[in-house]
């Protein structure tokens, strides 16, 4: 297990040495959508019986650390295969496991420490309540999972940074904004409420903000399946793309 | 002695390039071996075969006895590769490079050996610098010490000194000879033709991927003659047809390879019968340069042959 450990570690390092901008600029961009948000519509919009400011915090949090989840394994493959340097990871003897899960596992830490930094500079804001701390966690975790490793997909797959850009704008960003981090999705058409039941970050995104309030647009249990569900499907997926080799051993 | 590196009838085809068309190559434990060839010949797709960093169309190759694909992680543990591109992360210093190396091969508490190897590449002093304040040679030691934490049995440098000042390059023969002594075995691409001489053993020419040569470095230069005589004529003077036959065009003049010294003087007459002018007249002992040219164009010849062969 040292290769994993090796391997964890120096992702660590490779995101800790540039924390000011994984880690600290995220966080700002949470807490300026707060504050805006917040301040437009806090005063008058309850949702599920929540006020406004405090439902939006935990979507926030959830937000930020998907996305940061899914920056973290993508850029750091696509920076080391651009610049060469994978084949430092390449030639030694790791397993496809180890590797997967080290990215996967610096993914979601990253995620967690973006997380955690939203919820304590946001928290001030509005009385947040943590009901269900277990299923907070258990949400954090697999969306950090699932996007971890589709970042792993998504840097294995792009050849230059624009290509990898594309991914993050037009599909992370959108499938995160859109999944009821600011609103409800009961307050929808019928329409894009079906279609946010299509959207796995809906899911992980209303679980964990079960979690805070115990409240929630769908059963937690449902939101738990398919999150746990999504997070195995495309662990097998990377895992299968790993051992396949491909556009990474020719 | 044991084989360190098998490798039997290898093929890579990338599009339509045949990258590996067929390569078998036995490499004994503690052999210094050299794999020459022009650029494009397969060199470095084959060694990337041998890293598991391409994986063969068809054939096998095997480290100390373990093959490179079932058994990856054992034939990665044996081996120690430096990259001919010049590669870095940059966001570590050459300490904290070598630790994190050494801990993807399974050693952790790795410094005393780490100490060793930067003594001997001449980066103590550079061990706490970052990797992107180092010059590019420095960059190359770096890339030769990443290869060598885990003590790999067998090593394969490709192409290490290219750009590279004289200094690294004898400190960096001079430590590689001594892993040689140790009983390491080493693989050595290089353009620097008399660095192979010097160093290899046994060599293996690849041209267009396929080996076109395989034998002992002294029993190739012996097989290119011992000497060969270049002949710089004077403007006006043409070489005769006769004479153009068996010489080679090198550097403004010709270059006449010679079995024994008594082929000098009726070449000699030669010259002066078709009133020849000569400006200047070497005579030199073969050398590997000799050796790989005349090789190279003995395959073109047999190509065309071939090719006439096919269009009558």
């Amino acid at each position: 297990m040292t290769g994993f450990r090796t391997l964890l570690y120096k992702e660590v390092l490779r995101f800790g040495k540039v924390g000011f901008q994984t880690v600290a600029a995220p966080v700002l961009s949470a807490l300026l959508y707060l504050l805006i948000f917040s301040h437009v519509l806090g005063a008058h919009v309850q949702v599920n019986g929540v006020p406004y400011a405090a439902f939006l915090i935990p979507g926030l949090v959830m937000m930020s650390l998907v996305q940061n989840a899914f920056a973290n394994s993508s850029s750091s493959l696509i920076q080391s295969k651009i610049t060469g340097s994978v084949v430092f990871v390449l030639l030694p003897p790791i397993s496809y496991g180890e590797f997967f899960l080290a990215y996967v596992v610096a993914a979601v830490l990253r995620g967690l420490m973006v997380g955690l930094g939203v919820l304590v500079v946001t928290g001030w804001f509005a009385p947040l309540t943590f009901v269900a701390p277990l299923w907070i966690l258990a949400f954090a975790v697999l969306g950090g999972g699932i996007l971890g490793a589709f970042g792993m997909v998504a840097g294995i797959w792009a050849e230059k940074f624009d290509q990898l850009a594309g991914f993050q704008n037009f599909l992370i960003v959108p499938l995160s904004m859109l999944s009821g981090v600011f609103y409800s999705i009961h307050s929808l058409p019928l329409f894009w409420q079906q279609m946010s039941h299509l959207n796995p970050v809906f899911y992980m995104i209303d679980g964990f903000r079960y979690g805070f309030f115990g409240v929630s647009d769908v059963a937690p249990e449902t939101s738990l399946m398919v999150v746990a569900t999504s997070f195995l499907v495309v662990s097998a997926a990377t895992l299968a793309l790993l051992r396949s080799g491909y556009k990474l051993r020719y | 002695m044991g084989v360190a590196v098998s490798i039997e009838q290898v093929e890579k085809r990338f599009g339509r390039l045949q990258a590996l068309d067929g390569v078998s190559l036995q490499i004994a434990e503690g052999e210094f071996f050299g794999l020459l060839g022009p650029n494009g010949a397969g060199k470095t797709t084959l060694i990337s075969c041998l890293a598991g960093l391409v994986r063969p169309d068809a054939g096998r190759l095997s480290v100390m006895g373990c093959d490179v694909v079932a058994d990856y992680r054992a034939a990665r543990r044996l081996l120690g590769i430096v990259p001919q591109e010049l590669v870095f992360d940059p966001f570590f210093s050459v300490r904290e490079t070598l630790r994190i190396q050494s801990g993807y091969f399974g050693i952790r508490n790795n410094d005393d050996w780490i100490d060793e190897i930067l003594a001997n590449l001449d980066l103590t002093s550079k061990a706490d610098t970052n990797m992107r304040r180092l010059s590019g040679g420095m960059k190359r030691r770096v890339l030769v010490a990443q290869a060598l934490v885990h003590k790999p049995p067998v090593i394969v440098l490709d192409e290490p000194t290219a750009g590279v000042d004289v200094e690294l390059r004898q400190g960096l023969w001079q430590f590689v000879q001594r892993l040689n002594r140790e009983g390491h075995t080493v693989i050595l691409t290089t353009h620097y033709l008399e660095e192979a001489e010097a160093l290899c053993g046994r060599i293996a020419m690849l041209k267009q991927g396929r080996v076109v040569a395989l034998d002992t470095t002294n029993n190739l230069l012996a097989r290119f003659s011992g000497h060969t005589l270049s002949v710089l004529l004077s403007a006006g003077s043409v070489l005769p047809d006769t004479l153009r036959a068996r010489a080679t065009a090198s550097e403004g003049g010709w270059l006449f390879r010679l079995a024994g010294f008594e082929e000098i003087e009726p070449l000699l007459r030669a010259l002066r019968e078709a009133a020849c002018v000569i400006a200047d007249l070497r005579l030199a002992q073969a050398d590997l340069e000799d050796v790989f040219i005349g090789v190279m164009q003995g395959e073109d010849e047999r190509e065309r042959n071939a090719l006439a062969s096919v269009t009558q």
